[in-house]
């Protein structure tokens, strides 16, 4: 298990020893002439004023640029003075055929990048065809005109969604490898397996069924960790924003969907096209209503869990703005504002405290909902008045936890 | 919702899906499927295990129950030996006595019998001799036919005490 955190960290030690010589070069770059700063001197923070995220306008701004997907895992940044501590990923679109290459050549959305012939430009994260090397699209169009290339770059979110990935292989496999040495796993495999034997025993088996669970474990298992995971490292100073993105959510209830519907049997159709107990007219209404009904269970699961950590995100970075913004936008004395900094820190604090608690739950609550709609899927009938009692259940569970 | 819309990232949804469904197969062999089976081996262990001792317990006290039986048969057993015992010693002195009673009482018989017939002897003898004597008493007293009385009775006197019977 050792072996596993100094992997890890070995990991993280040459991401950062990369991402900090990235950031040498492009100061190098930038700065050959005219001013100079020395790189040391972001580290003691000597920023001169307008500098840094200090405006109520520039929060707003970094609040939106952090919940977007970026083509660069920043660590720290001064686009003003065009310093960037952030690791290159690779691009690749299709434009006429498959185009490949490091985002380093966008310079932060700074310069045209020119790829076999062809220009473009970063704008807003996203990137687009320009006509030539100066053809720039003004900075305060937010949706213009220019041909958008079908964009499947390894972007941030991807990238953390592999390193998510890579993490629970790691570690999970590590704990698979312990049970061939011993029955009982020891280290940090201890603190794994009764997670395990959670979402096995509270989700999956009470919800899904004693019989069947053992199938669908694969996913269950691996949605609650990996959203747990995200959430968590979202919550690092690496700034990820995974399962905040609707794109992920997306992708991990259509999973839901998928399974849902194709382990689905016969009992579970019934009750959409045919409700049993109604009459015959009130069951040509049901259909429309219960097959809209299957599709809202698993959009209430992306939008729960989007809005859950995108909140988060917003009221931490707000409070975290707050501080310079106090000192900044309001006219008021150093001991005033100091007083503000305190106060919005321990506010953040508890804050991010309740999100540890939230990047739980929201996992939790994602796999018991799933687990609850492939149970409800693979659920045998044998009273009609047996599928109100778990509408019910689900009802209970949504009031519970929403 | 447009600026949602305008967020979503095709690329990003197409990434996801790829990594999430490849991490499921991936974990789901190395990992979930050799951790949830050694789980359900363990666990079947325990189940086995305590079964296994609930039925130690129920032998145990099949065995002590046994045992109880077995030592309370041979209590029974050795009271009743111990009352035969008895018996048989009884029966013994009462044998013995009895035995005893009759050597004693056959002893005492052939004693008598023994007595009877020596008395039966001897009083035959002394009739044979008082008839002797008598005879010579009656010759002798014939012999001097009555002369003198007293020295008659004198006579029979002193041959009385001669015939010393």
């Amino acid at each position: 298990m050792y072996r596993a955190y100094l992997k890890t960290a070995f990991f993280a030690l040459v991401f950062f020893a990369f991402a900090k010589a990235n950031g040498q070069n492009e100061h190098e770059k930038q700065f050959t002439e005219g001013e100079k700063i020395v790189f040391d001197e972001v580290d003691e923070g000597e920023y001169g004023e307008g500098d840094a995220v200090n405006t109520k306008a520039e929060v707003d701004n970094f609040i939106s640029h952090h919940l977007k997907d970026s083509h660069y895992f920043t660590l720290f940044e001064k686009a003003e003075d065009h310093f960037f501590v952030s690791l290159p990923l690779p691009v690749i679109i299709w434009d006429n055929g498959l185009r490949v290459f490091m985002s380093s050549v966008f310079h932060h959305g700074e310069e045209i990048a020119e790829i076999d012939g062809n220009y473009y430009q970063l704008h807003h994260s996203k990137i687009y065809k320009v006509n030539g090397p100066k053809d720039f699209i003004a900075s305060d169009v937010h949706h213009p005109d220019n041909i958008k290339p079908f964009d499947i770059s390894i972007t941030k979110n991807v990238a953390t969604s592999i390193l998510v990935g890579l993490i629970i292989f790691l570690i999970f496999g590590g704990l698979a490898k312990q049970y061939k040495k011993r029955a009982i796993p020891k280290g940090f495999g201890r603190v794994l397996e009764p997670l395990v034997i959670y979402v096995r025993d509270e989700i999956a088996k009470p919800n899904v069924g004693e019989k069947k669970y053992r199938k669908f474990m694969g996913f269950l298992l691996t949605v609650f960790f990996f959203i747990w995971i995200a959430n968590l490292l979202g919550l690092t100073p690496l700034g990820t924003n995974l399962t905040g993105n609707i794109a992920v959510t997306v992708c991990l209830a259509l999973l839901t969907y998928i399974i849902t519907t194709f382990s689905a049997n016969k009992d579970y159709w019934k009750h959409i096209f045919w409700m049993p107990g109604v009459h015959p007219i009130m069951k040509i209404f049901f259909i429309p209503i219960e097959l809209l009904g299957t599709l809202t269970k698993p959009f209430a699961l992306l939008v729960r869990l989007y809005a859950n950590i995108t909140a988060g995100h917003v009221v931490l970075f707000t409070l975290l703005g707050a501080i310079t913004v106090a000192k900044t936008d309001l006219n008021i004395g150093t001991g005033a504002s100091i007083g503000y900094g305190v106060f919005y820190f321990i506010l953040a604090l508890f804050i991010t405290l309740i999100e540890l608690l939230v990047a739980f739950l929201q996992a939790y609550i994602f796999t018991l909902l799933s687990a609850l709609f492939i149970g409800m899927a693979v659920a045998e009938h044998d009273h009609p008045e047996h599928e109100g009692a778990e509408e019910d259940d689900i009802d209970e569970v949504r009031e519970r936890f929403v | 919702m447009d600026q949602l819309i305008n967020d979503f990232s095709l690329g990003l949804f197409f990434w996801q899906l790829v990594i999430f469904i490849g991490l499921i197969f991936l974990i789901a062999k190395f990992a979930w499927k050799p951790i949830l089976s050694s789980l359900d081996a363990r666990e079947q262990g325990i189940v086995e295990a305590l079964a296994a001792a609930e039925n130690a317990k129920l032998e145990m006290s099949n065995l002590e129950a046994s045992n109880q039986a077995a030592a309370q048969e041979a209590r029974l057993q050795r009271d009743e030996m111990i009352k035969e015992a008895r018996e048989i010693k009884e029966k013994m002195i009462a044998d013995a006595a009895g035995q005893a009673q009759e050597k004693a009482d056959k002893i005492i018989a052939s004693a008598q019998e023994a007595i009877e017939s020596e008395k039966k002897a001897a009083l035959a003898d002394i009739k044979s001799q008082v008839a002797e004597l008598s005879l010579n008493i009656a010759e002798k007293l014939t012999r001097k036919e009555l002369s003198e009385k007293d020295a008659q009775l004198a006579l029979i006197d002193k041959m009385l005490a001669e015939a010393n019977i």
